[in-house]
């Protein structure tokens, strides 16, 4: 976690909910977030995410429960009693203001004097990497500058926390990718304390410090990009976090069981799970032909038949129908070693799996 | 959109369109060249030209003080209205309120009601509350009729606008009402002038309710002009008429310049 | 499962259920009051709307069942439906409001076509013609006509000047001025609406239409015409249902001898205070007024369904 700035305040969020009527968009949601720390609240849309980041803004009203800045309850706060910066989606700034005075609007409003204003807005501009950009207008910017400039208006305050409600997805890939990484140095620098709202899990996973995954209203998983990864708690967390097939697995004495076979797992709680599923990312298993490899304790090992091989350039993505009906994605690394002698379609395989790499997750409806 | 039929075929159309355009705009303008005439009839071509109807017009106390009036009851119309249906049209926009719909039908309502229906009934409340011939009652009178001319056009106007905008001003420490002001206003100043142009010109043409409730020193310059017209045809009300059109078309055209030079960038 | 994670324990203070129940009721509070807030910004014009037409109207409508005698009655309804100088004033009324709307009808839409099918550029210079009138006082241009259709106006004189009549025809102070008068005065509310339409319908349609072998009449009764109605309609009705309350125009072009409902209401109480018959009369002409728009929003809503 990034070091947090003097000014930066935590975050509670307790037990808070939305209901449109009958539909409920966020149901009873409670979480912590440390003072300057960068959580991303991730989800499909519709999951509720956007809610609960308009509800923070104050421009959503709450059903019910509380959210406190540091030790203040700011829930019944209209928007501008909250001082919170927020960055919109589409950057909202003033086409009819330059850029100077779209940054000098919320100074202007806390009734800093002239030549502090200039100042702050000449520093903020620095910040952001468009320094003496005080005169353009709105209308001449890139779309990569306009989300710069709509970030240094939010900071330039210097507001308790950030919010960024899709705050990259006007951008086209390559922009994006660069802006990820510049906006996490940024937040480094500053030590804000940030709450991100996307629906991209990789924006998610490169930029936060914690990603909380909605589904449906309501909290599924929060947790450090790489335990989101590598212990996502359901199915829903690893279907939507990367790539990865899941087997049904059985219950028997000593562990857990796929096709009548024991499988040798990292965590043997795992089995405790209801409904248990393994997980299986592509890229954690490798593809050998039939009877080329030896069991072991440490492996475990499934027959099939390979279904396609397709092409990806940097890897090679194999679909493989196990006997027992169920199909697996495998990734292989594009090395030659590794890709000059690889089986083609309709051939007998095997999937081998570490057992340090085996994953129960709960199956969900 | 274009057409697949030659134009040659279809110059009897363009003809016909021309020749009815000329009937929509001829008569408008044949006033300009009648207020000039030097004689008293209304002989057209005028027989000689003469400033005499200008004259005639301001030298008559009747026309001067009602001219007066209806200038300022159109400012004081352009002001109350644009004022009232912009904040209704902004309630209704952003609300969410169960009444909104009935509520924008019954503002909208007077648009479709014959002014008769609308003056009798003014005539009547006005009668009981002592507001006949005054200015006030005036003012009143002629917002109500342009109220839906102003809640349409800022309507379409807050439905073109971002209300993201809104939301970031207040973000950044702005009141609901200060971002409504610095924000949101500015943005939306071409609708507002707009309307308020439209509510000026309403007032301003309106007669059938004038002729009911203004009489004596509150005249309006219509309902002056109406009993004028029904006694007999003094040609002074070409001068006049002159004057009307001047004041009810030429800022609108400028506008639509400005609209169209904007909308070409 | 609803996951709760409050990892910061250990600084965060704690929040009672009594504390999230006072939210929820202050929550609750602050949402009215925000709505009653929108809503009062409305509340100045909807006052006056009410005060000065709502109220009034539906005194009007009280008032017109209540017979000479003080007593409730449909008297007179009767008397408007059953006296001769009445059923004259609606066959009168009637007759304009059609003669009016067919003209406009017939000069509009060859106007709002050609329009619709001109480059933008000449279009909007065209367009001025028709806004021009709009924007004009109908006073100024009801005097126009009174001076240009008298007897020895510009247009008996140009008649005359080519021969074509022998004496100067009477084209004012008759049911003749008062339609060609109102004709000018709704040409633009026709127009408008239609122009609209067809700029919007898509000009592959009849591009389509031509590439299957149609001829161009063919596509525009079977192609244009139909996507043109919901448009024409509208204006239509419109224009229809202006004619019906129309005022200014026929007391000034009809010299007294066209006499339509708004005159007679008019006259019932400026001459002769009696709200009776007039309120009756009030309130047949709102009936037929909301009636007709009633139907033009219904019919152009099936169209626009259909297609």
């Amino acid at each position: 976690m990034s070091r947090s700035a003097p000014s930066a305040l935590p975050v509670f969020i307790s037990s808070l909910s939305k209901h449109y009527g009958a539909f409920c968009a966020v149901d009873t949601v409670s979480v912590d977030i440390a003072a300057g720390e960068f959580l991303t609240l991730l989800g499909p849309s519709g999951s509720g995410k956007t809610t609960l980041l308009m509800m923070l803004a104050g421009f959503a009203r709450p059903s019910s429960g509380s959210v406190r800045l540091g030790d203040q309850e700011v829930v019944h706060l209209p928007p501008h009693k909250r001082n919170i910066g927020m960055v919109f989606q589409n950057y909202a700034l003033f086409p009819h203001m330059s850029v100077g005075e779209n940054i000098a609007y919320p100074l202007k409003l806390r009734g800093v004097g002239r030549m502090e204003c200039g100042e702050r807005v000449g520093k903020v501009l620095d910040l952001v990497q468009l320094g003496g950009y005080q005169d353009r207008r709105i209308t001449q910017l890139s779309g990569g500058q306009r989300q710069r400039i709509a970030l240094a208006r939010a900071i330039v305050f210097e507001p308790r926390i950030l919010l960024m409600d899709e705050p990259l997805s006007a951008l086209d890939k390559q922009l994006r990718e660069t802006m990820q990484i510049e906006i996490r140095r940024l937040h480094d620098r500053l030590g804000m304390t940030t709450i991100s709202v996307t629906h991209d899990q990789r924006e998610a996973l490169t930029m936060s410090d914690r990603v909380a995954v909605f589904s449906r209203g309501r909290l599924a998983q929060v947790a450090a990009p790489k335990d989101l990864y590598e212990r996502p708690v359901s199915r829903f967390i690893a279907d939507f976090i990367g790539e990865s097939s899941f087997l049904p697995v059985q219950k028997v004495s000593g562990g857990l069981a796929y096709g009548g076979q024991l499988l040798h797992l990292a965590d043997a709680a795992d089995a405790d799970l209801p409904e248990p599923m393994l997980m299986l990312r592509p890229e954690r298993l490798d593809v050998v032909y039939a009877g080329q490899a030896a069991r072991d304790e440490n492996t475990n090992m499934f027959n099939g038949t390979v279904r396609s091989v397709v092409f990806q350039g940097e890897s090679l993505l194999f679909e493989v129908g196990l006997d027992q009906g169920d199909v697996v994605q495998v990734r292989q690394s594009n090395r030659s070693q590794c890709t000059e002698n690889l089986p083609s379609k309709g051939e007998r395989v095997d999937l081998l799996l570490n057992r340090f790499d085996t994953r129960i997750v709960r199956g969900e409806g | 959109m274009e057409s697949h039929v030659p134009h040659k075929q279809r110059l009897w159309l363009y003809a016909l369109t021309a020749l009815i355009l000329i009937f929509l705009v001829l008569p408008t303008l044949i006033v300009i060249p009648m207020s000039f005439s030097s004689a008293n009839s209304l002989a057209f071509p005028p027989p000689g030209w003469s400033m005499r109807w200008y004259e005639s017009f301001f030298g008559q106390e009747k026309w001067l003080l009602s001219a007066w009036v209806s200038l300022r009851v159109a400012f004081g119309t352009m002001i109350v209205a644009t004022t009232l249906g912009t904040a209704a049209a902004y309630g209704l926009h952003v609300g969410s309120f169960a009444l909104r719909g009935t509520i924008s039908s019954v503002l909208i309502a007077p648009l479709a009601i014959p002014s008769i229906l609308l003056a009798i009934g003014m005539f009547f409340v006005y009668a009981s509350a002592g507001l006949l011939n005054s200015m006030l009652g005036l003012v009143i009178a002629h917002t109500l009729v342009a109220i839906p001319f102003v809640l349409i056009t800022m309507t379409a106007g807050f439905k073109t606008y971002d209300l993201s905008q809104e939301m970031v001003a207040r973000s950044l420490g702005a009141s609901r009402l200060k971002a409504f002001f610095t924000v949101t206003l500015p943005q939306l100043k071409f609708s507002v002038i707009s309307a308020a142009l439209l509510a000026f010109i309403v007032s301003f043409d309106e007669v059938v309710i004038s002729v009911f409730i203004s009489a004596g020193p509150n005249s309006t310059l219509t309902k002056v002009m109406f009993s004028t017209l029904r006694d007999d045809v003094d040609p002074t009300i070409a001068a006049v008429s002159t004057l009307m059109l001047i004041i009810a078309t030429v800022p609108p055209l400028v506008l639509q310049l400005l609209a169209n030079r904007k909308r070409e960038p | 499962m609803a996951l709760t994670d409050t990892s910061l324990g250990h600084i965060r203070p704690p929040v009672t259920d009594a504390e999230l129940a006072y939210n929820a009721r202050a929550l609750e509070k602050d949402r009215r009051r925000e709505n009653i807030q929108l809503l009062r910004l409305a509340l100045p014009a909807l006052a006056i709307v009410i005060i000065l037409m709502v109220a009034p109207i539906g005194w009007l409508f009280s008032l017109s069942f209540v017979s000479e005698g003080g007593g409730l009655s449909l008297e007179n309804y009767s008397r408007i439906l059953t006296e001769g100088a009445y059923i004259s004033i609606f066959v009168t009324t009637f007759k304009v409001a059609v003669l009016v709307t067919v003209f406009c009808v017939l000069l509009g839409y060859p106007v709002s076509y050609v329009l619709a099918m001109l480059p933008d550029r000449w279009a909007q210079l065209l367009l001025l013609a028709v806004l021009v009138p709009f924007w004009t006082s109908l006073l100024v241009r009801t005097y126009a006509w009174l001076v240009l259709l008298q007897r020895r106006g510009i247009v008996n004189e140009t008649l005359d000047a080519l021969g074509l009549i022998e004496r100067p025809l009477a084209l004012v102070n008759n049911m003749t001025g008062v339609v060609i008068g109102m004709v000018h005065i709704m040409l633009p509310f026709l127009i408008m609406p239609l122009y609209a339409s067809m700029k919007s319908i898509d000009g592959n349609f009849m591009r389509a239409a031509a590439n299957l072998g149609s001829s161009p009449g063919h596509a525009f009764r079977h192609v244009f015409l139909p996507l043109s109605m919901p448009g024409l309609i509208a204006g239509t009705m419109m224009v229809f249902v202006m004619c019906l309350g129309f005022y200014i125009t026929p007391s000034l072009l009809g010299g007294g001898k066209v006499q339509m409902i708004a005159q007679r209401i008019e006259q019932s109480v400026s001459l002769f205070p009696t709200w009776g018959p007039a309120s009756a009369l009030a309130v047949v002409l709102l009936v037929l007024t909301a009636g007709f728009l009633a139907l033009s929003w219904l019919i152009v809503r099936r169209l626009t369904a259909n297609q």
